[in-house]
């Protein structure tokens, strides 16, 4: 599988991650920044996480380990947990 | 499978499981699409065999602690085998927690060995605390080529010949250290036997057995009590398969089912509940009059297995939702936190009984579990072989303190007594649990009697525990409670936690202290966090030494504050 082409700046990867959110999940992205913990603001739990972390795997075309999700729950930390995969 | 009165030990009986069915698949190990691993028992006594012979030339012999903190993949269970073999104690640690709180149970267990993951490893030793890490001999699983492993050694690299020294043990000898509780304050390590163990295995086995060619599917870590059971003692001692899954992603799991044809899978209410989801979603997205067909189905299996499990004539009645399941499955167990009702009845209502139980890390996992004779979904079944369970002081109806005694009891918090004198009167453990035996001999429950949550995904949560993370809060004193607790609701769903803040005489909480609360919260892992705050404009009561008396702040809360004003984060 082909890494994602064009070199993101980490600000662009967490603007990204916030798109793929409110798209999977539903909801305004105005309503979502980079500091909110995504199980409170979209009121998921770990499983539905997991398949957000599908979804931004798809869209980075890179591969995430489960456990890189461990101990995550704003977006800017999952954002740099995905440009360090870039 | 193995007759295991026979066997003084997990290691003995591991052992000659290894011997009595060499060429049997023991182990599958898959992550997402890939198949990593696939071992026979003999394969896997020879990986085995170099880690035990590893571990003994590094001083390992009887008593000696090694922990493991790995998520559930083979070498989980390799290493535990070679730990038994050379006499050693395990000391299986959440690989869940933070690299702090793992500090914290690997020095409170004494642990001399240590095996982990290379991601875990990396996260330890950038840890404050790592210094404090005692553990003399380290094997670190996975690491790729070139990379600093801060003094420990490869596990792949293991290859030596020699044949290690097999260890006897006794039956009343330490098998496991077991944290049931107690990274933020007082460890709680529940000391599990030999006995415990191999008592334990039998009483299930003899409900759910399993034997050459059922295929048991691991996604929950074998750290947690009931897979190290049914996911590893269980299926090796009766010459079974376990597939490992290195993924939680519902699309793999999906396909693990069909891939490799499961017999029996054990997971807790919040996976139970995805997969529920998605079933009435794919039910609710056919067409009309196929809906109906199929619900028409589903009502003639509820009748049809009203006395008991009838899975050739639920297979044979709904062959497409069994299809998507391998059409091999015969149970889910599921365990570790509240399943309701009406996700139980789902399921068995499709011919997919869930083998639904109770029980504590302290009890050596299960004490009552359904046995579908016939199926209940109101209640946690009934005790186990060889488990007496007692309800104390019941009221006018019939609900008391659950109390439960058997040869499973763990033996001892680790190091002590004075808790393991509260958990276990007179040879009668005290889960904590409010509780009735119905006329049928089933326990139902009706929430806890102590300050402790357990969320849906089977973490047990104490709020002491919490504590520590808002030390320093600039407040008079805070205390955090259990909702329920507070508030007995005779319920099992609802469990939260909430911090009650005493603010300095006459000043109000201000936004920077909410916000101070907020960000310490943040911190904690998710399932961790408090709900919402409470304040109370009053001293608690202390003890001599300045303790806060929890029992009788919960009292005069109870009294004076009704839940509601409890404040949301």
């Amino acid at each position: 599988m082909a890494k994602y082409e064009e070199m993101s700046t980490i600000q662009e990867t967490t603007n990204e991650v916030l798109g793929l959110a409110a798209e999977h999940f539903k909801v305004p992205r105005e309503e979502l920044t980079p500091d909110d913990d995504f199980f409170k603001k979209l009121g998921i739990n770990s499983l539905q996480a997991l398949d957000l972390l599908t979804r931004i795997e798809q869209h980075f075309r890179i591969e995430l380990p489960d456990y890189e999700l461990q101990g995550v729950s704003d977006f800017r930390t999952l954002a740099e947990r995905i440009q360090k995969r870039l | 499978m193995l007759d295991l009165r026979q066997y003084n030990s997990l290691g003995d009986a591991l052992r000659a499981a290894l011997e009595r069915w060499p060429a049997e698949v023991c182990l599958i190990e898959a992550d997402r699409e890939r198949e990593n691993l696939r071992l026979t028992y003999r394969q896997f006594k020879e990986l085995a065999q170099p880690i035990a012979r590893a571990m003994q030339d590094g001083g390992l012999a009887n008593g000696t602690r090694a922990a493991i903190i790995m998520t559930n993949q083979s070498k989980w269970l390799i290493s535990a085998y070679a730990a038994f073999f050379g006499g050693g104690v395990l000391v299986p640690i959440d690989y869940k927690l933070t690299a702090a709180e793992q500090i914290k149970l690997l020095q409170h267990s004494k642990a001399e060995f240590l095996i982990v993951e290379y991601h875990l490893w990396r996260a330890i030793t950038q840890a404050e605390r790592f210094t404090d890490l005692r553990a003399h001999t380290i094997l670190v699983s996975e690491a790729p080529k070139g990379a600093d492993l801060s003094g420990a050694k490869r596990w792949e690299e293991f290859k030596d010949s020699r044949a290690p020294v097999f260890v006897p043990r006794e039956r009343q000898d330490p098998a496991c250290i077991v944290y049931s509780s107690g990274t933020g304050g007082r460890p709680k390590g529940c000391v599990l036997t030999h006995e415990n163990y191999l008592e334990q295995c039998i009483a299930l086995t003899s409900m759910y057995p399993f034997w050459p060619g059922v295929r048991y599917l691991s996604i929950l870590p074998t750290n947690h009590a009931i897979d190290f059971m049914v996911g590893f003692i269980g299926p090796f001692t009766c010459g079974a398969t376990v597939v490992h899954l290195r993924t939680l992603r519902p699309e793999y799991i999906r396909e693990a089912f069909t891939k490799y044809h499961i017999t029996y899978m054990a997971l807790v209410p919040m996976v139970l509940k995805n997969l529920e989801k998605g079933l009435r979603q794919r039910f609710a997205d056919l067409p009309r009059g196929k809906r109906t067909v199929l619900n028409s189905l589903i009502g003639a299996n509820r009748v049809l297995t009203r006395s008991r499990p009838r899975l050739k004539l639920s297979r044979a009645l709904l062959p497409q939702v069994h299809k998507a399941f391998g059409g091999q499955l015969r149970a889910f167990f599921v365990g570790g936190a509240f399943t309701e009702p009406a996700t139980l009845q789902f399921f068995y209502d499709l011919g997919i009984p869930v083998g639904n139980g109770y029980g504590c890390t302290e009890a050596g996992t299960a004490i009552t579990l359904n046995d579908f004779r016939p199926f209940r979904a109101d209640t946690v079944g009934k005790p186990l072989p060889g488990m007496e369970v007692k309800i104390v002081n019941p009221d006018s109806e019939g609900i008391g303190e659950v109390a439960v005694r058997s040869k499973t009891l763990m033996s001892q918090y680790l190091d002590d007594p004075e808790m393991t004198a509260e958990t276990i009167v007179n040879g009668w453990l005290i889960p904590g649990d409010l509780g009735r035996i119905d006329s049928a001999g089933h326990l139902q429950l009706f929430g806890r009697k102590k300050n402790m949550i357990v969320t849906e995904e089977g973490k047990n949560i104490y709020p002491e525990d919490i504590e520590t993370y808002f030390d320093g809060l600039p407040v008079k004193e805070f205390c955090v409670f259990a909702a329920n607790y507070l508030w007995p609701a005779r319920t099992m769903v609802g469990e939260q936690l909430v911090l009650v803040v005493h603010p300095e005489s006459m000043q109000p909480i201000t936004a920077e202290i909410v916000a101070n609360i907020t960000e310490r919260n943040r911190r904690l892992l998710n399932y961790k966090r408090i709900s919402g705050y409470l304040i109370w404009d009053r001293d608690f009561p202390v003890t001599a030494s300045m303790k806060i008396k929890r029992f009788e702040l919960a009292e005069q809360i109870r009294g004076q504050a009704e839940r509601s004003t409890v404040v949301p984060l």
